[in-house]
């Protein structure tokens, strides 16, 4: 039994019931029911056409569940005796990406909705994922559907949302015995066979780029690895590659965005042989960019790390100074160049300040390790 | 999307508004707390915020090693002024924002005289997993 290609399958069955008329809370029930009735009888007699018998059992179990009245079971059935085009089922798959990550949804119920519906995961595995009791999960997901349950479903989406939705997916790391990460690249992949987008390439390049280096970014007691600490050895050349290429076309298409130079930054660190060998120069002209597209305060922090490694500590400082103290991780920006301008009890105290203010549990161990480095007695 | 740990003290805080003992409070007043406190978490895990709770006995015991091959010691059984927690609600919310929102309304759960306690939460936020981009 393949559950990857079943769940492959989810976003466009869906799709299709919608798009048939279905009010799009039933149509997720109707769905799921279909898949656990293919996991049953899969086995024993696979399907000639896998999706089709998924489209045929979700709108009979569909049509179960709303049978009203004669006459408009008679209709439907009318309507689901029709065969079903491929190239309209393209389009389904795309849409039910944006209405998963309708603006009307918070964030967190859209990446929710997503990895329902677009995922095909079950609402255990998302709540194990995000750390929080199932009963919680079904709810933010039932609410979710029924917020997007009155979004008409004709309308074009906005792709950045659908792509923000992806990204915090990405980010949301490794709880849980679902590979969020693993997950996000998945379903950007399959959002890019469908759609023609530079920025979705971008994402993917991204997604692939950082992925790369995930079995170097932590050690073995599970504590940080800086990038210019890392065993590039252990680095995925082949994700590399392939993300350096996906990038590549996106960027020669000249419709640059976030996604991808955030990408050109990432395939500029793995590109080098070491941390010493980085470029850079033209590291920082990404970050320009990124603030041209950005305006974000954050980037700017990121720009003057950059700007301390090309020109010199001192040049760093010079751009941190322009910026707001209060911006998350300042201090940790503030510590790093300071120690390397040779100021270390100032590095301390900085570490220790940014160690107080860390968002996670790592950084904060990595930052005290740091302050107590420069603290040591003797 | 981010967990905040709710902290109701039974001391250590400044003393809330309408400061009248639990044990001093009607049986109608103390039902309407509960029921209060109950609607808040039954509504949060609708919204889909709600992430645990639990209440904590009131008393509790400071243990410390002693040495090699001694007892631990405690602090008892002399009675001590030291910070109690009463129980803890840990939220998972879009924002620090809504944190702060879903506190103060918790805080106003009714007390004496059916008035809100005006009790004083410590809002933390749970340290996490890093990010993924994080470079």
């Amino acid at each position: 039994m393949d559950e990857t290609l079943l769940r492959s399958l989810t976003p466009g069955v869906l799709g299709i019931l919608v798009r048939r008329g279905a009010e799009f809370a039933a149509a997720e029930d109707a769905v799921q029911d279909a898949l656990v009735e293919a996991l049953r009888v899969w086995p024993a007699d696979p399907p000639r056409d896998p999706k089709g018998w998924l489209v045929t059992v979700a709108w009979r179990k569909f049509l179960d569940a709303t049978r009203a009245e004669a006459a408009r079971r008679r209709r439907e059935e009318a309507v689901a005796d029709e065969p079903v085009p491929d190239a309209v089922a393209v389009d389904d798959t795309l849409h039910l990406y944006f209405l998963c990550a309708h603006p009307s949804l918070t964030p967190s119920s859209a990446v929710a909705l997503t990895l329902r519906a677009v995922g095909g995961l079950t609402t255990r595995q998302i709540a194990q994922a995000y750390l929080v009791p199932e009963a919680t999960m079904a709810q933010r997901i039932s609410r979710a559907k029924r917020t997007v349950s009155r979004v008409r479903f004709d309308q074009p989406g906005d792709v950045a949302t659908v792509l923000r939705v992806l990204y915090l997916v990405f980010n949301e790391g490794y709880s849980g015995d679902v590979d969020l990460a693993a997950e996000a690249i998945r379903l950007t992949r399959q959002l890019a066979a469908v759609i023609d987008h530079p920025e979705v390439a971008g994402l993917l390049a991204l997604m692939l780029l950082h992925h790369a280096r995930r079995a170097s970014r932590t050690a073995a007691d599970g504590s940080l690895v800086p990038l210019a600490e890392q065993d590039r050895a252990r680095w995925d050349t082949r994700l590399i590659a392939e993300g350096v290429e996906i990038l590549q076309a996106a960027l020669a298409r000249d419709q640059l965005g976030e996604f991808q130079a955030q990408a050109a930054i990432a395939a500029l660190h793995a590109d080098a042989p070491t941390a010493a060998e980085t470029d850079w120069v033209q590291i920082v002209e990404w970050y320009d960019e990124l603030v041209r597209l950005t305006g974000s305060p954050v980037v700017r922090l990121n720009r003057a790390v950059a700007v301390g490694e090309a020109d010199g500590a001192r040049a760093g400082l010079a751009e941190l100074a322009q910026l707001d103290p209060g911006l998350p991780r300042y201090p940790a920006v503030a510590a790093y160049l300071h120690e390397r301008d040779g100021d270390l009890s100032r590095a301390a105290v900085l570490y220790a300040e940014a160690a107080r203010q860390a968002p996670t549990l790592a950084e904060r161990d990595h930052l005290v390790r740091q302050a107590a480095r420069l603290n040591a007695r003797g | 999307m981010a967990k905040y740990l709710l902290l109701k003290h039974y001391r250590g805080a400044p003393a809330p508004v309408n400061n009248v003992p639990m044990d001093q409070w009607t049986r109608d007043e103390f039902s309407a707390h509960v029921q209060y406190m109950r609607d808040f978490a039954n509504r949060l895990e609708a919204t889909g915020e709600f992430a645990g709770e639990l209440a904590l006995a009131p008393e509790g015991t400071w243990v410390r090693y002693d040495g090699e091959g001694r007892p631990p010691v405690t602090d008892g059984p002399f009675a001590e002024t030291k910070d109690l927690i009463a129980g803890w609600m840990v939220i998972d919310v879009d924002s620090y924002d809504r944190a702060l929102e879903l506190a103060g309304e918790l805080s106003a759960a009714p007390g004496a005289d059916g008035k809100p306690i005006h009790e004083w939460l410590e809002l933390r936020p749970l340290l996490t997993e890093p990010p993924t981009v994080g470079e």
